[in-house]
């Protein structure tokens, strides 16, 4: 078998996608999330299908202080590991939490530092064995900040930029750092809102996530129009910008 | 969970409905939303069953889990979205197989249960429900209660063939056979006119494990109900020729109807012609073919959205068994009186039923089945398809709930005796009838004092 991925944030329709293709691929898969009933019949199923070794585990993105204990647990239950994915995230309620400081906090806590808290030793470890990945489900959102979700926007701008430093710093260890940013995709985080165009399937960005990491690619949009949508979006001047309504 | 409006119907695209949809991804979202619902797994299910156009349609197709493989008693403990496309997938190149598959594997473990499918196989092996070893059934009041042949068998046999109408099915533990290739060893005969095609078909030396026959009802008068009848067992490794993987699951690649064709395209004329070429490219075949067992179970499943070539307006499938004695005699009437009124089907298939579905609502009895489809067209099929209902209910056979897009409730409550009994078990799970559906109500389920 290959070396281990940790999911984090597995239930998660992406996630669930990915999981599937790395267990599909031979790897021993970690799934961690905070519906443990739920990862476990995941597990049984990436099990059964493909004749995997699958662990499951509890993960709270937010509850900080737990990371360093979680992550010692995932390296004595796995083999080797061989790569991390942060799948986990949060759209939240945005029009209610702009005037509650305690709610946005905790938005960009979901996305961005309960990330950077897992990461760290997800990083050192790897760095030291290395060779390895990671892969970090951003998200178009952070690539502009814009009055209709800014809070989640701006947590996947420093999740990016985070990644980005990661990527600067593990390539002389040999370690991939890989950025997705998906538009749409149809999940429950989106099922039945307003406004969405150009929805794609959890498995059509499973399929690219995996594509991109064979071929070492840096940043990832998916579907691949997405990058020139936002360089688009990114290249109106901030004076106009600012008055639209997007 | 958010729902979102969408426009729904069966695979027949006739009747459709506007409905609340909900999705769930988790196990422990999977119960009976809003006012009132009923389940949908792949909605290949011809007419209403699926849908709920007062209340909510609950999606069940991201709750497909495998759970439970157990090698030694042969047993499979799933999620109910999941289809059998996905079971197979991962069950053939291990040596397993379903011991009953209906036409298409884009169907999901819930459905095949809601409508106790069958296959090519029932003279042998029963349908679907018969191979059930247990389900979990989530009722109107968010309760998950296990039932199965020997635990709470009310709710087992009221749910078994039961539409959906008793909660929603959560889980399924199913027998599998074991196999010993992904093939499928068939053999073909032709038969020149509708009685030969019986004779061929209640042949016992004839016969095999899976056993259909295909009938040309366009062709003319002496030639009218000529067929191809079909025989096939699973390949034994002996059978097939050297160098072939024997459990690698062969996938031709699948091709789409991108669109609705124009409401002519399935018309007379080409249907004969088709007819025609279907007819004699297999009456060419001598012998054994090995075929892989997605063109021998699901021959269809290779063109997606072929539904699309009937048009906007959509088909209709009528499918009806008739009981033994009665059944060649009524069969051959019904035929002829199709085609004197101007409305020949399409497509005609014939199977053998050896036993009752184990289900209170459950289709299948002993007799013979034929399922027919029509495009809906100007309409006036309906008209007809009320008379023949009638010869159906004299002969003492019934219409299969899976297929029914418009039959009316007198005729449903003349042809299903477990009706009665099925309801007073219905509303012992479902008091304020919270599990509704459309077809539910143009049959009046439940609607009785």
């Amino acid at each position: 078998m290959k070396g281990c991925v940790l999911i984090l944030g597995a239930t998660s329709a992406i996630a669930r996608c990915i999981a599937d293709r790395f267990a599909s691929n031979g790897h021993e898969i970690y799934l961690a999330g905070r519906d443990l009933q739920e990862l476990e019949r995941r597990a049984s199923d990436l099990e059964i299908r493909h004749q995997v070794r699958v662990h499951s585990g509890f993960f709270d993105a937010t509850s900080l202080d737990t990371h360093p204990k979680f992550f010692s647990d995932v390296l004595s239950s796995c083999n080797a590991l061989e790569g991390v994915v942060i799948a986990f995230g949060d759209l939240g309620k945005h029009e209610s939490a702009v005037h509650d400081a305690g709610a946005s906090t905790r938005l960009i806590e979901a996305n961005f530092t309960g990330a950077v808290s897992i990461l760290t030793p997800c990083a050192d470890h790897l760095e030291s064995s290395g060779s390895g990945f990671i892969i970090g489900l951003s998200s178009v959102a952070g690539d502009r900040g814009r009055q209709s979700n800014y809070i989640y926007g701006s947590a996947k701008a420093g999740l990016s930029a985070y990644l980005q430093g990661l990527r600067n710093r593990l390539y002389p260890a040999g370690v991939h750092v890989l950025t997705v940013k998906p538009g749409f995709v149809d999940t429950a985080m989106t099922f039945g809102m307003p406004g969405m165009f150009l929805v794609a399937q959890p498995s059509q960005v499973a399929d690219s996530v995996v594509h991109a990491l064979e071929r070492r690619k840096n940043v990832v949009y998916t579907p691949w129009f997405w990058r020139w949508i936002m360089l688009i979006i990114r290249s109106v001047p901030e004076s106009i910008f600012k008055r639209l309504k997007l | 969970m958010r729902s979102m409006r969408m426009h729904l119907s069966g695979w027949g695209r006739y009747p459709a409905a506007e409905c609340s949809v909900f999705r769930p991804e988790r196990y422990s979202d999977l119960r009976p939303v809003e006012e009132t619902c009923i389940a949908r797994g792949c909605g290949r299910s011809y007419g209403d069953a699926s849908l709920c156009a007062e209340g909510s349609v609950l999606l069940t197709e991201r709750v497909n889990r495998l759970l439970e493989l157990d090698p030694e008693q042969g047993t499979l403990r799933a999620e109910a979205g999941a289809t059998l496309d996905e079971i197979l997938t991962a069950l053939v190149p291990r040596g397993w197989f379903l011991p009953v598959v209906p036409g298409t594997r884009y169907v999901s473990l819930g459905g095949c249960v809601a409508s106790d499918i069958h296959g090519k196989n029932q003279h042998h092996d029963g349908t679907f429900g018969d191979h059930v070893l247990g389900l979990e059934v989530i009722v109107a009041d968010g309760t998950a209660i296990h039932c199965s042949p020997t635990v709470e068998t009310d709710l087992f046999r009221a749910t078994v063939g039961g539409m959906g109408l008793t909660g929603i099915i959560g889980e399924v533990t199913v027998r599998l056979i074991p196999i010993e290739s992904a093939f499928v060893t068939a053999r073909f005969r032709a038969t020149s006119n509708l009685s030969e095609t019986f004779e061929v078909l209640d042949d016992p030396q004839w016969d095999d494990q899976y056993t259909v026959a295909w009938l040309d009802c366009l062709a003319p008068d002496g030639k009218f109900g000529r067929g191809i009848i079909s025989r096939g067992h699973h390949s034994k490794e002996s059978e097939l020729p050297r160098d072939t993987d024997p459990l690698t699951l062969k996938r031709k690649p699948r091709r789409a109807v991108p669109m609705d064709a124009p409401g002519w395209t399935l018309n007379r004329y080409a249907m004969r012609l088709y007819n025609e070429h279907y007819y004699r490219r297999h009456a060419r075949i001598d012998g054994d073919e090995i075929l892989p067992l997605s063109e021998h179970f699901f021959p269809l499943d290779g063109i997606d959205n072929w539904n699309r070539l009937y048009g906007k307006r959509g088909f209709l499938q009528y499918q009806f068994v008739l009981p033994e004695q009665n059944a060649s005699e009524g069969c051959m009437e019904i035929l002829g009186r199709l085609s004197r009124a101007g409305h020949p089907p399409l497509l005609a298939v014939l199977k053998r039923f050896g036993r009752p579905g184990p289900g209170l609502l459950s289709f299948a009895i002993p007799g013979h089945t034929l399922a027919l489809d029509f495009p809906v067209g100007d309409g006036s099929i309906l008209q007809i398809l009320e008379e023949i209902d009638e010869t159906v209910v004299a002969a003492g056979g019934r219409i299969y709930l899976a297929k029914d897009a418009r039959m009316s409730p007198s005729t449903f409550k003349a042809t299903y005796p477990g009706y009665q009994n099925w309801l007073a078990i219905k509303r012992r799970y479902d008091p304020q009838s919270r599990i509704r559906s459309e077809l539910a109500a143009r049959l009046e389920i439940g609607l009785d004092p």
